[in-house]
């Protein structure tokens, strides 16, 4: 049988695969998508092996930063990364929640060091669903917080 | 075990064998003060104090007194380079050449951490912020072995603000390594912080809440906590709950024999008229605060294994 292709493929670029359904519109707003110059393909509640539905996202001519992965395994840490050249999948890989984020995000506690001097750092304290913990003042964010902070 | 060289940061790096060590460590400590006047002799302690401190930073002092360690201080953060507008890592690494271990109290949370990890010597966190102040949860713990025999099987009660109080929080965190039943009496507006409870519920540590004193059932220990007007975001919300407890020697009835602690000072939430009743022990508790840091310069400067 045929496989029909609901979503255009892309010449060269990122494909964001398999994100939790719901979750496309945050990854494109995470990453600023709406002010990106190329085109973008966002497909939600798409039927999937792996999952029942998922989300798609396809960013034409961009290859995402280690620090953009981080991010969106935050809020998407079941996601795969497919990097497309001339219409192949060159990179496949599943996007991985690394146990310490450093950086991406500010501490939500206004008294915290972090906030005043040096550089955020969180310890992964839970994986599904996220829960961050701060290195230096050790308060809990939980995925509500992390997505407000992350500016979705 | 080797403890030379670390840092005492936050109770929550402790494993339940780190503290019955501490704690073991303490009481043989406790027991030979006389011959360990000269354990740290040559040796210097700097105490960088950034909020005010009374009790614990004398306490420290006293502590490497006893041991015939130096002390060196910063009477006044706010006349230092602090207010030159020097960072808190560059402070930190400046003492570091003067001293051999540091014990800090700073006002952001955090801080300790921080600056152990710009200095290589250790650090002892004598409180940041509303977050730790894990040498007050190791004389507590001290103090409730001592005065009860045991932790494992104890009631434990805690009273006053629960909210903000970093004592309570660590002691709570602490007493999860154990078998105890906790009773957190508060108003509505001070209820120890639900991250708190889930932890408890996660080390399967039963715990109450309740609202007024009368409810406490029987319990081992009252730990009474200030209910600290600094540490209110908003003036009006202290005003609704100051003076909501008082211990009286009426209440006494009530308390049978729990034995009442208090990380001191105490406002009026517990009467002088106590002071001299079986009851108190927050006085006893404030001096084992001595034999217990004691025990840490030791073991953290590789004095004592």
């Amino acid at each position: 049988m045929k496989k029909e292709l609901k979503v255009s493929a892309i010449k060269n670029g990122t494909v964001i695969d398999h994100i939790r359904p719901g979750k496309a519109l945050d990854v494109v707003r995470l990453m600023n998508l709406e002010n990106y110059g190329g085109s973008v393909t966002v497909a939600m509640n798409m039927r999937s092996s792996l999952f029942k539905t998922k989300d798609i996202v396809k960013i034409e001519n961009r290859e995402l930063s280690e620090e953009e992965v981080n991010e969106i395994a935050l809020i998407a840490p079941e996601s795969t990364i497919n990097i497309i050249k001339d219409y192949e999948v060159v990179e496949k890989r599943k996007i991985e929640l690394p146990g310490v984020i450093k950086g991406i995000l500010t501490c939500m506690n206004p008294n915290c060091i972090s906030r005043k001097e040096g550089s955020s750092k969180f310890i992964v304290e839970k994986r599904e669903p996220v829960v961050l913990r701060c290195y230096y003042c050790e308060r809990l964010m939980e995925e509500d917080e992390i997505l407000k902070r992350l500016r979705i | 075990m080797n403890m030379k060289n670390r840092d005492i940061i936050s109770i929550r790096d402790m494993t339940k064998e780190d503290i019955g060590y501490i704690l073991k460590k303490s009481e043989e400590m406790e027991k030979n003060m006389e011959k360990n006047r000269n354990l740290l002799n040559g040796y210097v302690l700097s105490t960088l104090f950034f909020e005010p401190s009374t009790r614990t930073r004398l306490s420290f002092e006293s502590a490497m007194n006893k041991l015939g360690g130096r002390v060196i201080s910063v009477a006044q953060p706010k006349t230092s380079s602090v207010a030159k507008g020097e960072t808190l890592a560059d402070t930190v690494k400046t003492v570091e050449q003067y001293s051999d271990v540091i014990v800090m109290r700073h006002p952001n949370e955090g801080a300790a951490r921080l600056a152990a990890d710009v200095v290589d010597i250790p650090i002892i966190n004598a409180g940041d912020g509303a977050n730790q102040h894990p040498t007050q949860t190791l004389l507590d713990l001290y103090t409730i072995n001592k005065e009860c025999g045991k932790i494992d099987g104890l009631s434990i009660a805690m009273m006053g603000d629960l909210k903000y109080g970093r004592t309570v929080h660590s002691l709570a965190t602490a007493l999860a390594h154990y078998d105890v039943k906790l009773t957190f009496i508060t108003p509505e507006e001070l209820k120890m912080p639900s991250e708190i409870k889930k932890y408890l519920k996660n080390k399967d540590i039963s715990y109450r809440e309740v609202y007024g004193i009368d409810e406490i059932g029987k319990a081992d220990v009252l730990y009474v906590t200030r209910i600290q007007k600094e540490r209110f975001p908003d003036p009006a919300d202290y005003e609704k709950v100051k003076g909501v407890y008082k211990i009286l020697p009426e209440t006494l009835d009530i308390l049978g024999n729990a034995k009442i602690m208090h990380p001191l000072p105490r406002v009026d939430e517990i009467s002088p008229g106590i002071d001299k009743s079986e009851n108190a022990i927050y006085f006893r508790q404030a001096r084992n605060g001595i034999p217990v840091r004691m025990t840490l310069l030791s073991l953290v400067l590789g004095e004592m294994e």
